[in-house]
């Protein structure tokens, strides 16, 4: 075993397939078909995408179970243990890229982490571990909302009372009601904006490939992005908050 | 050749094994013939274990000495099974500290759950052995979709103390999918429904040549046809009460005798209008009760209707509407229900299948996974399984929150990686505590474990950046790896696992290994069938000589040369089923020279000669099977 570790630290280094010696591609051998130790990689690279945000979700899994028929820990049952611990980690890497990429939030989130955005600070789990510890939550709230939110929470906590004290107030019901489905609409409009960003995105970052200098441009898609996204979020958690004390 | 691996589904109330002969699963049957081993351990007056069919009797006379249903326990903790106690009749140890695994006495002594089910995993094991001839030491075992990873776990130990290595756990109705994929090969979205004795799932998959992907699923590990006859026998001891004035709460034995009338009954009331419970009591009083299917659905509705939830949230998940589902399938023995099958029927808006026996057809589909794993045939080539992770991830964050890191019905294998640091200058420890469930808190969550990372190297606090890598397995089971990144040093971890025994406990309750005995009784099937293969051969020599042979035609006389020859050469091999088999062979072809001398040995008789002298070997009557001139 310690000289297959060995020689995979050599391929690794060389280029080249641990158990063959010949030219190594991303993932398994072309030559002799062997699985390669995993390196570190960002999802897009693991499918072999430029970073781009505008892709056919169809082409992404043939992909995805055509690269699962050969890295699947199944198939490598009566492999060497090393070669087992590999596929693994091979196929859980595919299977969190695809995850990732599959879905178009994930997917924009995912983009916008590895041009060095920190999004977790607008994650749920944030909002909640903040909430335990009673601290308040660095979050922005978007512009357009201000004047809403502001509004929106002394009702919610209107709201909240009357459930407590089991009393019913159906005209504040009927207001809330009203604003869950003005910031749904807000909420389904957003997917048209993120299109666009992508669309951008894509133009700049194709660009940057015939060799531009991109760099003001870049940034600027990016924070766009990052300001839909945290909105999206933002509006999601109002939605959330809504639900419940209206129910679904 | 590869070694074999069979497919076991080890259920509640039965178990099964199964293996692909050729493009086809089939169902190895148990030395009484009977496909179903019941899941009923027993410890007879000797000490003695006893599983399956054999060991039921004991249920009902010494219900002390025998243990069923034991599935319900696996994996869990002494607080978790309170409810399940008032309902069967488990007998825990009790000198059970806290957070120790379960202890279940039979007789005088006790088990862990994963013993147990050891027992019954052993009895497939050696019903396979006999009906390969072969020694069977790799198995792929099912587990119910919803299973968390202690259960897993449970499972997964249980199949090493039997010394069985479990290459893969596979869930039960994505087993059953492959079952059924076998023959179809279609592409579409499908439901299986699988309610058995004690569990329920809902998994929908998503079928792309041959590639079975999971999307979804959901379920509950504990509603299942237990329940039902729970309700029933609830129903029962009421009356029993009630007309003849007789608590029989506390009597074993008689509530086992209800329990078997009540199911008598469910079983009937699936092809029947109406049906009568009836029960001899101790003390030779009947209890007769007619019970109508309308009635009975009135009463067993509450549990079924428990199972529209999660087929609703399996739905959601999946981001499907009924009408998008290509096709449901009915699996478990509860889903024989008619009032089962309209609920089917009406959730997802189609007539369910229910062509392969809904017993059968998990251990058949985990015979198709198993001859995946063993390298695939013909009828397996293209087909890969993709399953998910039917919980949620996550780990416990400031103020007793979840933080989730895995998704539930996230593609297994499936990993995440976190990073923690220390609070304190100098510490040298992180705990981190792991849990499983959808729920926000952490007390409302499953605990998984709780990884004690040491070795930090002493730092002002915040500086470590403790790099720790969450995988799921393909088995659906957590393994975590830790890395202190400023020194690149692999943290060592020390688990804690809330529910579950240690490796050293696993491996001081493994079976005593049965590879001697196995090895020395595929010996003896060949010794003896080469033994066989003499006595056939010495007999055939004789046969030679006697004036019968000239009576046969030159054709015969050439096909038993052939298969003599065919039997001489294989019984130099080590495949006694091939020995026997030519053995057979050669038998066949010589009936008619044996029919000649046995009448040329009477009518030699009739001209007063004796036995002896009348040229027909030692034995008095005439040798065949030729082989049966043997005496001894």
């Amino acid at each position: 075993m310690s000289t297959d570790t060995k020689s995979a630290e050599k391929a690794k280094l060389a280029h080249e397939c641990w158990s063959c010696g010949a030219m190594r591609a991303a993932h398994f051998c072309e030559s002799c078909g062997r699985v390669q130790p995993p390196v570190p990689t960002d999802y897009f690279s693991f499918f072999g995408l430029p970073r781009k945000l505008n892709i056919d979700p169809k082409q992404l899994e043939r992909e995805f179970y055509a690269m699962s028929r050969k890295l699947h820990p199944d198939l490598f049952v009566r492999a060497v243990d090393q070669e087992q611990s590999w596929s693994l980690e091979k196929s859980s890497q595919l299977n969190d890229a695809y995850r990732t990429l599959k879905d178009p939030v994930t997917r924009t989130e995912y983009l916008l982490k590895l041009e060095g955005v920190n999004l977790e600070e607008q994650s749920k789990t944030a909002t909640e571990t903040a909430r335990a510890a009673g601290t308040q939550k660095k979050q922005m709230v978007p512009p357009d909302l201000l004047e809403e939110v502001f509004e929106l929470n002394m009702q919610l906590e209107e709201a909240r009372m009357n459930k407590k004290m089991g009393e019913d107030d159906p005209s504040l019901k009927t207001e809330l009601a009203d604003t869950r489905r003005r910031l749904d609409g807000k909420f389904n409009a957003l997917a048209a904006e993120l299109q666009r960003d992508w669309d951008e995105w894509d133009a700049v970052i194709a660009r940057a490939e015939s060799g531009e200098i991109v760099d003001t441009e870049r940034t600027a898609v990016r924070d766009k992005m990052v300001d839909l996204v945290n909105r999206r979020s933002y509006i999601r958690n109002l939605v959330r908050d809504l639900n419940e004390v209206l129910g679904n | 050749m590869a070694e074999r691996v069979v497919g076991i589904d080890l259920g509640t109330t039965n178990s099964l094994v199964a293996y692909m002969d050729g493009n086809h699963p089939v169902i190895i049957p148990g030395e009484d013939g009977v496909n179903l081993v019941p899941s009923v351990v027993a410890l007879d007056a000797n000490g003695q274990v006893i599983v399956g069919n054999s060991a039921r009797k004991f249920l009902i006379e010494t219900a002390d000495r025998a243990v069923y249903s034991v599935k319900r326990l696996m994996g869990r903790g002494k607080e978790d099974v309170r409810d399940e106690l008032k309902l069967f009749p488990f007998r825990l140890a009790e000198d059970l500290a806290d957070g120790e695994v379960l202890r279940i006495k039979l007789a005088d002594k006790s088990y862990t759950p994963p013993e147990i089910s050891a027992y019954v995993l052993r009895q497939l094991k050696h019903n396979a052995e006999r009906f390969f001839g072969s020694p069977v030491k790799q198995a792929v075992v099912t587990v119910p979709a919803y299973f968390n990873d202690a259960q897993r776990q449970a499972t997964k130990d249980a199949g090493r103390i039997a010394g069985l290595d479990v290459l893969r756990l596979v869930n039960e109705p994505t087993a059953a999918s492959l079952a059924y994929g076998l023959d179809k090969r279609k592409n579409g979205t499908i439901a299986v429904y699988d309610l058995g004795g004690g569990t329920f799932d809902i998994s929908i998959l998503k079928l792309n040549d041959g590639i079975f992907e999971v999307i979804a699923t959901n379920g509950d590990t504990h509603l299942g046809g237990d329940d039902i006859d729970n309700l029933l026998i609830a129903i029962a001891l009421d009356d029993i009460q009630g007309d003849m004035g007789l608590d029989l709460r506390r009597n074993g034995e008689a509530v086992q005798r209800i329990r078997k009338a009540v199911i008598d009954a469910k079983i009937a009331l699936s092809s029947s209008e109406k049906t009568v419970i009836a029960v001899e009591l101790p003390g030779g009083k009947l209890y007769q009760r007619e019970i109508t299917r309308e009635a009975f659905e009135g009463i067993v509705r509450p549990v079924v209707d428990r199972t529209v939830e999660p087929c609703r949230q399996a739905m959601k998940d999946a981001g499907l509407t009924p009408d998008q589902i290509d096709e449901a399938v009915l699996v478990g023995g509860s889903t024989r229900i008619p009032l089962v099958r309209q609920l089917v029927r009406d959730l997802f808006q189609r007539e369910p299948h229910c062509e392969l026996n809904s017993d059968e057809v998990v251990a058949l589909g985990a015979a198709v996974q198993a001859n995946i794993l063993g390298g695939g045939s013909q009828a397996t080539q293209d087909m890969l399984l993709l399953d998910v992770t039917p919980l949620s991830l996550g780990i416990e964050a400031l103020g007793g929150v979840v933080a989730k890191i895995i998704h539930r019905n996230s593609t297994i294998p499936a990993s995440a990686t976190e990073h923690f640091t220390t609070g304190v200058e100098g510490q040298t420890n992180v705990a981190i505590h792991v849990l499983q469930g959808e729920r926000e808190l952490a007390k409302d969550c499953r605990s998984l474990a709780r990884f004690d990372l040491k070795g930090i190297p002493p730092m002002p606090a915040g500086l470590p950046r403790i790099e720790v890598k969450f995988l799921i397995d393909a088995n659906g089971i957590l393994q975590v790896s830790a890395r202190e990144q400023r020194s690149g040093k692999q943290a060592e971890i020390q688990v804690q696992p809330s529910y579950g025994l240690t490796d050293e406990q696993v491996e001081n309750m493994i079976l005593e290994s049965f590879d001697y005995a196995e090895q020395d009784l595929a010996q003896r099937q060949v010794i003896e069938a080469r033994n066989e293969a003499e006595t056939i051969l010495t007999a055939l020599e004789k046969g030679r000589s006697n004036q019968a042979w000239q009576h046969l035609t030159d054709d015969e006389r050439k096909i038993i040369e052939i298969l003599e020859a065919e039997v001489r050469e294989v019984k130099e091999g080590q495949d006694f089923q091939a020995i026997r088999g030519a053995i057979d062979a050669l038998n066949q072809a010589t009936m008619r020279l044996a029919e000649l001398m046995m009448d040329s040995a009477v009518s030699s008789a009739l001209k007063g000669k004796t036995m002896e002298s009348a040229d027909m070997g030692e034995g008095p009557v005439a040798p065949h099977p030729i082989g049966k001139a043997e005496f001894k």
